[in-house]
């Protein structure tokens, strides 16, 4: 679904995404690890089509984002990190206003849409709130409700559980799993436990470099017996 | 194209869901009409049933008044983040410009239109020329969209507000200084005539003054239409870099 080729991103003199490689099919959740300024939000802005690559591809459903962004864009649902939002509007406005830029024109299928995104989102409590005025744990699921509107076939979520309480980050970690099953699902995190959680796959990125590309249990068969914030760090240690 | 009527609307309610929009059309309105029947106005000295003396201080005014309204098109999206929302959308980088010019494009033509009382006081005091009043409404409006096209430009450039701000006055004070005559002549100490002449056409000023004779000029027309566009063209570049 997701196929990602060699990526390269450079800032100035600084290699932030070094020929980064790998590929998400439906079904996987994908948890993309690494310290901070790994790299790891960089590459999801270049799938997204946010950042234009310097070399390298990433496909969706097999269209290239650089060559037709419009159509890939439709077919992603994309959770920027700390969830960006209008302030001034209203949780309802918002996402009236995703929905038909999303391409729900008429009344009823838009208030459909919105409707279910609040539903699976548990917004109904304020969604007549200016967004200014929620906590952080609702912003953040303002954001994922945008991200699941249209119920897009791929997901990409930078750090979709970050500054929600333990309830509410069991809850997004539910929601995640349940919608797997029909879904590709990359969400980039710092927490460990959250790859037990859920995912199915990890990578790891260290100095914009992949560092490990496998299954849960494989990462911990490195070092059977260690934790695995203790795996992470003798992965990642170039980065300290 | 489609898309661009999502963002319009956002963009032009946003300007109603905080306090802006208000404070800036009173304050728009206020400082017009003050100016108009000020000493430097002189509505009642002038002794005409015409709008002039309203809208002879528009190019100053727009000076400061359209970088207000503008300064915040781009930089604000920027600072909060909500431009990787944005561009993360399914819509082109034109589609999101457009929209979000043409909503304060839209915002600003308001401005202008309510002042209407304006033109009912001239009405009610005389007989006023009423082909003149429209193409002056006509041209003040255009010249809005040129002023608001460079505005938007500089708002795109940085995600402080107050940059943007300055940068979209010091712009604008250029292309309106070009049409005084103690600039050009300045210009043409430095550049040979005819670059200093066309430079000069470059001017808001001299473009706006046929409107406020009741001339629709189709040059003065494609000036501030192709001033838009071209803005607008480096206003996607800008973006898309």
């Amino acid at each position: 679904m997701i196929e990602v080729k060699g990526l390269v991103k450079t800032y100035g003199a600084k290699r932030a995404v070094d020929g980064v490689s790998f590929t998400v099919r439906r079904g996987d959740i994908l948890g993309f690890l690494g310290p901070n300024g790994a790299g790891k939000s960089t590459t999801m802005k270049m799938i997204t089509g946010f950042l234009r690559p310097d070399a390298g591809t990433a496909t969706v459903d097999g269209i290239d984002v650089t060559a037709d962004p419009v159509t890939v864009k439709r077919k992603l649902g994309y959770l920027p990190e700390s969830a960006p939002a209008y302030p001034e509007m209203t949780v309802e406005e918002f996402l009236h206003f995703i929905a038909e830029v999303r391409g729900f024109k008429s009344g009823d299928t838009r208030n459909a849409q919105v409707d279910r995104a609040i539903t699976l989102t548990h917004l109904a409590p304020v969604r007549a709130q200016t967004i200014e005025t929620l906590s952080k744990g609702f912003k953040q699921r303002v954001g994922f409700a945008q991200a699941l509107l249209h119920d897009p076939p791929a997901l990409v979520l930078d750090e979709p559980t970050d500054g929600l309480d333990p309830n509410q980050k069991n809850e997004v970690r539910t929601l995640i799993k349940s919608m797997a099953t029909e879904k590709a699902v990359i969400l980039s995190t710092h927490i460990l436990e959250e790859v037990d959680a859920i995912c199915t796959r990890v990578i790891i990125i260290s100095r914009g470099k992949l560092v490990a590309d496998e299954t849960p249990a494989q990462l911990r068969s490195r070092q059977p017996g260690a934790r695995l914030d203790e795996i992470f760090r003798s992965l990642t240690r170039g980065d300290i | 194209m489609r898309q661009i009527s999502p963002v319009f609307k956002r963009e032009f309610l946003g300007y109603f869901r905080s306090p802006v929009a208000y404070v800036f059309l009173i304050g728009f309105l206020l400082i017009s009409v003050s100016l108009a029947f000020s000493r430097y106005g002189g509505f009642f000295r002038a002794g005409i049933a015409g709008m002039e003396s309203y809208f002879t201080f528009f190019p100053w005014l727009f000076l400061f008044i359209v970088p207000a309204a503008g300064m915040r098109l781009w930089s604000e999206e920027k600072r909060s983040g909500t431009v990787e929302l944005l561009f993360t959308l399914p819509i082109t980088t034109l589609e999101a410009v457009l929209g979000k010019f043409l909503a304060g494009w839209a915002f600003l033509a308001m401005a202008i239109l309510l002042s209407f009382p304006m033109a009912i006081t001239v009405a009610y005091l005389g007989d006023p020329d009423w082909g003149v009043v429209v193409t002056t409404y006509f041209g003040a409006i255009l010249m809005a969209g040129g002023y608001l096209g460079v505005c938007a430009l500089m708002s795109a450039l940085t995600k402080n507000q107050v940059i943007s701000f300055v940068l979209s006055i010091g712009a604008c004070a250029v292309l309106l200084f070009l049409g005084f005559s103690s600039f050009t002549d300045t210009l043409e100490g430095w550049f040979p005539v005819f670059v200093a002449d066309a430079l000069s056409n470059f001017s808001f000023i001299t473009h706006f003054d046929a409107f406020t004779k009741g001339i629709i000029d189709p040059k003065d027309v494609v000036f501030f239409l192709s001033l838009m566009a071209f803005t607008l063209f480096l206003n996607v570049v800008a973006l898309e870099r």
